[in-house]
């Protein structure tokens, strides 16, 4: 009798239930010191002076001239300082480390900088400078367009969106005997820390020790921004040769650390007079902020995704990631996707909306199929549900019938159709090169991974997987806390790859150690030979190819399938549509864990309500002016909509036990259904949040069009 | 309580109770106050009589106490609506109506209620008591006629005859600070208040009396429309705050008629 | 000063405006309450005074005098609420969950589903889209005798 597929207690839960886990604010170390970070307060400029107290006693400072190695924090590029030398490009940009053994002392301290400013660009249709191009084409956009017998254009557009993990990012760093550093924290991904820290401290690997203390919730926030919070600890600590804690308060982290990226989308889209889609021309503009770092991946993704999940003969998918003197945007889940996917189904709405076709059967007319190809050429197999995911939910949720009923009413009911590539874009797996190991104890198995747990259950998945391959009791496999001085790097934990891609991994460790132990168990064969370790690498599966260059070709392995549907009342007095309802349908291989997957489904579809209706972060002249949790509202119990959860199964083949990811594609969905349901309403909105002022104008809009009507 | 008007008279100290608001800024460093007098354990400032026919409620009475008297049920319901959209549970434990009243912020739920109950701010000093209609207790953004050896201690409500009515819109549906807050009653000489359209919480006399006359909705609108100046900030614009004041006058009256 | 910390009778020293978050997790060596934003905002904090919940990082240690305070920690392993919020992932990354539980705690006997919401609108979670949580509070008072343990702990819940 296996586990997989079954709920069995999280591992973590009881820790996590009686307060006795430990985030990094837990942990202390002897002789530790608090940290504190200095910011530009400008988004354009040069820092002229820095003038610290007159009284240092205590005190350890830091600025880029005690930067051992390079003051660069590495990701794609390495254009983004660690610490500011003259020139400021950002609002929040770190400047000047001050540490201290007295916390009310280190906070009292009155640091001032000084600044030559200069004119910020923070409109990105303004920019000419380019993080990124990327152009997608198939087929020939003109033939398609001959065939039109409809063309309809449309702009969309998305705002940041904060990510709001109730642990701020926090890190302890520790110096140690042999002139290295450990590093304690809240991060998705310690091989990323680790790395970043080598080239900024001008370590070797073996002198870099990287340790994942509980974190409290990542959305990505945790995926590239901890190597820049880390660094600065480690600067410190190593100045001061004491540990030094940094914990932001929740002010500084929503001020100073990574947002998703706003987006501009712009369609133009031929359609036959069937319904068919025959030609796509889709522009894609991301403000990636002050730096690089990962907007050419976030914009990759988005652009592969930005076509829908239709079959369109010709399609130009061109995308471009923009610089802005604002703080660099970077992951949060679904990366790109919930943008173009956003900005493809409010488009899709119109289009049917235009052509007098129902909606559900618009998308019947044009949604991938197996056999289909994707707007990269991907030819599609029997792991593609757009369909039976889109007839179950118009099912489940009585949505024709509703659709009829309530027009002219103040209740609305919209839907999205759409699909999230598992793991890594292209040859990105394979340049990851993931590598896995499981080791026999005393007790069973350890698992050893740098796959972290953020609450979406990877311990427990993992362990499930290796139970079940291993063919051993669940209560036998530990997880290793993931160290890097002690678990291989098995890649970072994003693009909904711990399940699929580290799980298949750590399934193969399974099978091979299965063959080793021959007759004994684990225990047994731990007793009798001591701890026998056994390390996979990743395969790519069988004929997956992928052209980085033209991009064309298999973006992905293979792809989960969603359909919401979305149920809005609208209160005419006040223009706030609230969601009330959503019937929510994933097909993602199969789950693991039951009551875990389905977690991850209902946290990421609140999340994307919250994207859709209440997440708006208000700049002003180049940084967050609402960065308090009183002005920047996430949806409370009161606000996220009951939700009916299906999670169809379609085995995928190379997966564990047949599972794809899950963790990104619920964020896809929301928003747009969600503003397709005002669309039902007579509202047009092409943007989210679809705050009640742009409700508002939406509603005078229609007003003026049509005079004499009610408002 | 005599014990805590002469510590006032001798050095003012900042005054707390539930701290929802003034500990926020003590803890965040904007608070520059080292000496703090704490009123929670003074009984006679939570409680909630019936005096005559004037309902008293104390500044240290919670809004959970306010939301479970029958006395503000049955005088004030406008009031009990105004407590339940104010924070959340933990905040409504702790929150005052007397700390709602000295944050002074324009957007506050409850200055409303009392602006339209035409309530009166007791307060107390080593010298005794003074009452302060709660039309004249403000005098500026933030600002009130209450000293700085002052603490409120009470506020006093008279009967209020006609329907009450209130509405509060927030960013959210809890844990809100209101974009708009309104507060009406219905009868012959109708009363209309407004909070976050200007720096202080605002009767709408003007409107008041467009009603009283007899003017349609439509009219009393338009005058709602230039007696109020709201702004934009980080939380909504001036053209929502116009356009949703003028919307909320019409409901209100459509569900009291 | 002098006050009850999950049933025990204490005494504990510190400066009379320290937040009793900070009190509870330093001086008290309880680190299972969180800190999540110290504005009142996200109730990570919570904790029960006197049988209500109340944001911590917004109460002065001075105004717990003589209070009955519970913490997360005070509900030892196997209350029916913990054993839910496992079974059921009403927990993921943790965060909200002590604070969660405690709010939980006090809403009282089979709360309805609008009880909860309501009652749970000053508890802030990310990871759960909140319906993970009615789930658990639901499952745990189908288990077999949990009404007097919780009101023995709840209180009254008058303030």
């Amino acid at each position: 009798m296996g586990v997989v597929g079954v709920s069995v207690p999280r591992i973590d839960g009881f820790a996590k239930v009686t307060g006795r886990a430990r985030y990094v604010d837990d942990v202390a170390f002897p002789g530790m010191l608090w940290g504190r970070t200095i910011r530009a307060t400008i988004p354009r400029g040069r820092v002229t002076g820095v003038a610290l107290p007159a009284d240092l006693a205590g005190f350890t400072v830091v600025d880029h001239r005690d930067i051992p190695g390079a003051n660069a924090i590495r990701h794609i590029e390495h254009d983004q300082p660690c610490l500011v030398e003259r020139e400021v490009r950002h609002q929040g940009e770190a400047v000047v480390l001050l540490a201290h053994q007295d916390r009310e002392r280190l906070l009292a301290a009155d640091v001032r900088l000084a600044y030559e400013r200069e004119e910020p660009l923070l409109d990105p249709l303004d920019s000419t400078i380019v993080h990124k191009r990327i152009l997608i084409e198939k087929g020939n956009l003109a033939k398609g367009f001959a065939k039109a017998a409809h063309v309809l254009e449309g702009e969309y557009r998305t705002g940041h969106q904060e990510h709001i993990y109730i642990e701020t990012n926090g890190v302890i760093a520790v110096p140690e005997d042999d002139g290295g550093v450990s590093v304690h924290g809240s991060f998705q991904c310690p091989y990323y820390v680790h790395e970043a820290l080598k080239h900024l401290l001008g370590l070797p690997g073996e002198l870099v020790r990287v340790l994942q203390t509980e974190p409290g919730g990542g959305f990505g926030g945790k995926e590239e921004f901890p190597s820049m919070i880390a660094g600065h600890a480690a600067l410190l600590a190593r100045k001061a040769r004491r540990p030094v804690k940094i914990v932001y308060d929740r002010a500084e982290d929503m001020w100073a650390t990574t947002k998703r990226h706003p987006s501009i989308v712009r369609h133009r889209t031929g359609v036959a007079a069937d319904g068919r889609l025959v030609a796509m021309d889709v522009e894609v503009i991301l403000d990636g902020g002050a730096y690089v770092t990962l907007s050419p991946v976030v914009l990759s993704r988005g652009c592969i995704h930005a076509a829908g999940p239709y079959r369109c003969p010709n399609i130009r998918i061109d995308g471009r990631a923009v610089f802005t003197n604002t703080n660099p945007n970077g992951a949060f889940r679904g990366f790109g996707a919930p943008q173009t996917e956003f900005a493809v189904e409010a488009h899709l709405d119109r289009i049917a909306e235009a052509i007098g076709m129902d909606p559900v059967k618009l998308r019947l007319r044009n949604a991938l199929r197996p056999g289909d190809t994707t707007a990269t050429g991907q030819t599609l197999g029997a792991d593609c549900s757009a369909v039976a995911v889109l007839r179950e939910a118009v099912r489940r949720s009585g949505y024709t019938r509703k659709r009829r009923a309530w027009r002219g009413g103040n209740r609305g009911i919209g839907l999205a159709l759409f699909y999230h590539g598992s793991g890594f874009t292209g040859a990105g797996e394979v340049r990851l090169q993931s590598r896995c190991s499981l080791a026999t104890t005393a007790r069973g198995v350890e698992i050893l991974v740098a796959s972290t747990e953020i609450g979406q259950g990877t311990r427990t998945m993992h362990a499930q997987i290796v139970a079940d391959a291993l063919g051993v009791p669940f209560d036998q496999v530990e997880v290793a806390v993931p160290d890097t001085a002690r678990v291989p790097n098995s890649g970072p934990t994003v693009a909904s790859r711990t399940c699929m891609v580290v799980g298949r991994i750590l399934q193969r460790c399974a099978e091979s150690l299965r063959t080793r132990l021959g007759a004994l168990s684990p225990a047994e064969h731990f007793a009798r030979h001591g701890r026998t370790v056994v390390t996979e690498q990743y395969e790519p599966p069988p004929g997956v190819h992928w052209d980085e260059d033209h991009y064309t070709g298999d973006a992905y392995a293979t792809y989960g399938w969603a359909c919401d549907v979305a149920e809005v009342v609208y209160d005419p007095d006040t223009y706030e549509v609230k969601t009330t309802a959503m019937t929510v349908v994933h097909e993602f291989g199969r789950p693991i864990h039951p009551v875990m997957a389905r977690g991850q489904i209902e946290g990421g579809t609140a999340q994307g309500v919250g994207f859709a209706l209440l997440e708006h972060v208000v700049m002003k002249d180049g940084g967050m002016a609402n960065a308090q949790l009183t002005n920047y509202t996430i949806p409370t119990t009161l606000d996220a909509p009951r939700m009916d959860t299906v999670m169809l199964e379609n085995l995928y083949e190379h997966g564990p036990f047949g599972a794809k990811g899950v963790g990104e594609l619920p964020m896809d969905g929301p928003a747009p259904a969600i503003v397709n349901a005002m669309r039902h309403l007579g509202l047009d909105v092409r943007e989210v949040p679809a705050l009640p002022e742009v409700v508002m104008r939406a509603v005078e809009r229609r007003a003026a069009a049509a005079p004499g009507s009610a408002a | 309580m005599g014990a805590a008007l002469k510590l006032m008279r001798r050095e003012p100290a900042v005054p707390i109770a539930g701290c929802t608001d003034v500990y926020v800024s003590l803890n965040f460093g904007t608070l520059a106050a080292a000496r703090f007098l704490d009123l929670s354990q003074l009984a006679p400032l939570r409680r909630i009589t019936v005096r005559g026919d004037t309902l008293v409620i104390g500044a240290t009475a919670t809004y959970t106490s306010i939301i479970r008297s029958a006395h503000v049920r049955r005088r004030l319901p406008m009031l009990v609506a105004a407590a339940r959209e104010i924070g959340g549970p933990q905040i409504q434990n702790r929150g005052t109506l007397g700390g709602n009243i000295a944050n002074g912020s324009p957007a506050g739920d409850s200055p409303p209620v009392l602006a339209a109950a035409e309530a009166v701010v007791v307060l107390a000093s080593a010298d005794g008591d003074r009452r302060v209609p709660f039309a004249d207790y403000y005098t500026g953004y933030r600002a009130s006629v209450k000293r700085a050896d002052e603490l409120i201690v009470a506020v006093e409500v008279p009967p209020v005859e006609g329907a009450q009515w209130f509405r509060k819109v927030g960013t959210r549906a809890a844990q809100a600070i209101s974009k708009i807050v309104m507060a009406g009653v219905r009868s012959a000489a109708p009363r209309l208040a407004l909070g976050s359209v200007a720096p202080t919480v605002v009767r709408l006399p003007r409107t008041e009396a467009a009603l009283a006359a007899g003017a349609p909705i439509a009219e009393a609108q338009r005058v709602l429309g230039d007696e109020i100046r709201p702004i934009d900030d980080i939380r909504s614009t001036s053209a929502y705050r116009r356009r949703v004041a003028a919307n909320l006058l019409a409901r209100f009256w459509a569900d009291t008629a | 000063m002098k006050f009850t910390l999950n049933g025990e009778p204490v005494d504990i020293n510190a400066p009379p405006m320290k937040r009793l978050l900070d009190v509870l997790r330093e001086e008290c060596a309880l680190p299972g309450t969180k800190e999540g934003c110290g504005e009142g905002e996200c109730g990570a904090c919570t904790v029960l005074m006197d049988g209500a919940p109340v944001c911590a990082c917004l109460v002065p240690f001075a105004q717990a005098r003589d209070a009955d305070v519970l913490t997360i920690e005070g509900l030892g392993g196997d209350h029916p609420l913990q054993t839910a919020f496992i079974e059921h992932s009403g927990v993921q990354c943790g965060m909200c969950t002590p604070g969660m539980i405690l709010a939980a705690l006090a809403l009282g006997p089979r709360p309805s589903l609008a009880r909860v919401r309501a009652g749970l609108a000053g508890n802030l979670c990310r990871c759960t889209g909140y319906e993970a949580i009615y789930r658990s509070i639901a499952a745990a008072w189908a288990r077999q005798g949990i009404g007097d343990r919780v009101s023995d702990r709840a209180g009254k819940g008058a303030l």
